[in-house]
Order: structure tokens, then sequence, then C-alpha cells
């Protein structure tokens, strides 16, 4: 009887240290490289919601952040759009080389003039990017983001969306990702790690 | 990795929540066994066509109720729905079954979970205003509510 529960006892610790060390295994590798080196993001060419193409050859020499959303986003969008916005102010000139794409992932509703007028207001260095449908599928897949559209019973829809900020270096190659709801701190060390490079 | 991630987003909800909380001043309203507590809204963006709706619900009662429609003054398209991550993706659901408020307990709608979608806006809360609006449950019936429209990034980290 005793051994039997001392052998239960052991293997349930040996179990718990097991999940333990994993845990810390997995949040180590996390933080270190949060994806491992990929390939993400390829050359794009879109027109900017500002009028003009903005081609990913001639950000040669800006780092630059990608994310993907839509102006009928009531929660993800918007809080990336402050949230950037306040790394941004706090980084200040040091982040002047910087600039911020939201690409739209509603070609079908989100106009040039919607989207400029959505994101005009926060910061000079961040600005809409509005693809067709088949260059929006092109850039989507490069960075291996997905997007589908969700019907709603009024007969229109909402899109869901990968929601993180994909951060590029001044040589168009993926670096890290903003997980959404990263912390002001985290947010801050990844771009400031980016800035840093190259 | 989806553990930590989901740890992290988790906490970072729990701390806006907390927030969202303490920068409004509370109000609540009172339905047979429920009680609404400090419905708000925020300011939407510039150009956005779409706002949200947050409140608490606590069934105080016996039997699970069910909160099968919202109106509000500013759009008259409003949806009841559910945002989730997972693995990095929003999605966005809508519950046109309604959401369940099982009895003895509360029911959350805060951003990045269950919130009221303000679809089509008629015109664009600002704030420091308010907005009226109406919710009906299965059981309880319906009641009127006061969304507060607090800052548009209230309740962000």
């Amino acid at each position: 009887m005793i051994r039997k529960s001392r052998l239960v006892f052991g293997s349930v610790t040996l179990g718990v240290a097991a999940v333990l060390a994993a845990i810390l295994l997995i949040s180590h590798v996390w933080r270190e490289n949060p994806l491992p080196a990929m390939a993400l993001g390829g050359p794009f060419r879109l027109a900017s919601a500002n009028g003009g193409i903005v081609d990913s050859e001639q950000l040669r020499g800006h780092p630059y952040g990608v994310f993907f959303g839509f102006t009928h986003c009531p929660e993800v969008c918007p809080t990336t759009l402050y949230e950037m916005s306040q790394t941004l102010g706090e980084l200040g000139d040091q982040a002047k080389d910087f600039r911020l794409f939201m690409i739209t992932v509603d070609p079908e509703r989100d106009t040039a003039a919607l989207l400029k007028e959505y994101v005009g207001n926060f910061d000079p260095r961040m600005e809409g990017l509005v693809p067709t449908p088949e260059e929006l599928k092109a850039v989507a897949k490069s960075f291996r983001a997905y997007y589908d559209k969700q019907p709603t019973s009024d007969g229109s829809y909402t899109m869901n969306h990968t929601a993180m900020v994909y951060l590029m270096d001044r040589d168009g190659r993926f670096v890290t990702v903003i997980p959404y709801g990263d912390t002001p701190e985290g947010r801050l060390e990844k771009v400031r790690r980016l800035l840093g490079q190259g | 990795m989806r553990l930590v991630k989901e740890f992290a987003i988790a906490t970072a909800l729990t701390i806006a929540a907390g927030l969202s909380i303490a920068s409004g001043h509370a109000h609540e309203v009172k339905i047979g066994d429920l009680e609404i507590i400090h419905p708000w809204s925020r300011q939407p963006l510039p150009a956005a066509r779409v706002g949200a709706g947050f409140f608490v619900i606590a069934n105080e009662g016996k039997t699970d109720d069910r909160l099968i429609k919202a109106t509000a003054a500013i759009s008259d398209n409003v949806q009841i729905h559910e945002m989730a991550m997972e693995d990095g993706v929003m999605k966005m659901k809508e519950l046109t079954g309604g959401l369940v408020i099982p009895a003895g307990s509360t029911v959350e709608l805060k951003p990045g979970s269950y919130h009221i979608m303000f679809m089509d806006l008629k015109e664009r809360p600002v704030e420091g205003t308010a907005f009226e609006g109406t919710l009906t449950f299965e059981k309880a019936g319906t009641v009127s509510v006061t969304y507060e429209v607090e800052a548009p990034d209230a309740g962000m980290n």
C-alpha cells in the first residue's frame, strides 16, 4: 500500500516536473525566437491609400512593419493602430526611418479614401495599402497570413484574419512578429531590436 | 509556444477588462434576476462604420437565461458577436442563437471577447456622451440600457 502510493506520488512528481520543464523550454524558445527563421514576406507592389504605389524594393533601408486588417474591424485593428502609434511615439526620432503598413483584407469595402481616413490620424509613419483581391491573395500568402469572410445574419459579412505585426528589417527580411496582445514593453523591445539591426 | 502566447493574451485581456471597468463610473440596471453592469462603448476611429458595446451581466437567479437581441439608437443593425484569437488569427462569430447567461454566474462582454456589434453606424458615438439601447432576454424580457462612450483607446494596453 505504502509502496504503491509512493510510486503514484513519484510518478505524479515526475509528471509535474516534466510539464514544468516543457513550459520553461517552450517559453524560452518563444522569447528567443517567436517564429523560427522563415522566409516570410515576398516582394510586393501595392496601391497606397495616400496615393501612389508602395514597392517593397523601394523600402530598402527602411525597417518596416506589416499587418492585415479592415475598417469594419471592431477591435483588433483599432487596437493595433493605437498600440503601434504609442510605440512609435515613444521611440520618436529613433524610429524615423520606420514605416508601418496596414494591408486591408477587405478590398471590396475598403476604398483608398476610407483607409486613408482610418489610418491617417495616427502617425505619418503609418499608411494603409489597398490591394486588389488578387494582390491580396499573393501578399497574404507570402506572409502566411490568413483571412476569410464570415457571413452575418443581415446578409453582410465580417472578416477573420491574422492579427499580428510582422517586422521586416532594412533589407526586407522578416525578423519577428509582435503578437496581438503583446505588452507595451514587448512591442518597444521588438521594434528597438529591429532598428538596431543592419 | 501556443500556451505561452495564450497566457500572455489572457493576461493582457484581464488587465484591459480591469482598466475599462475602472475608467468609467459604474452604472447598472436590473431586470428580474439579471443585473447589467456598466454598459460602455468606444468612440470609433474616423471612417469606421462599426462600433462595439460592452457590459457585465450577472444572473442571480436559479435558471439560465439568454441574451437574444440588442438594439441601439446609433445603429439599425445590432448583432451579438464573439471574438476569439486562435493561433494568431482573429476570429469573429455572430452568435445567432444568442448568448447564454448561466444561473448564478456572470458573463462579461469585453474587448477581445463577447461584445455587442453596432453595424452600419447611423451616427458616430463621441467620447463623453452616451447613447440608448435595449437588451432582450429570453426569460427576463427587454430592458433599456445607456452606453457610456469612452475614449477610442479605452481598455487597451
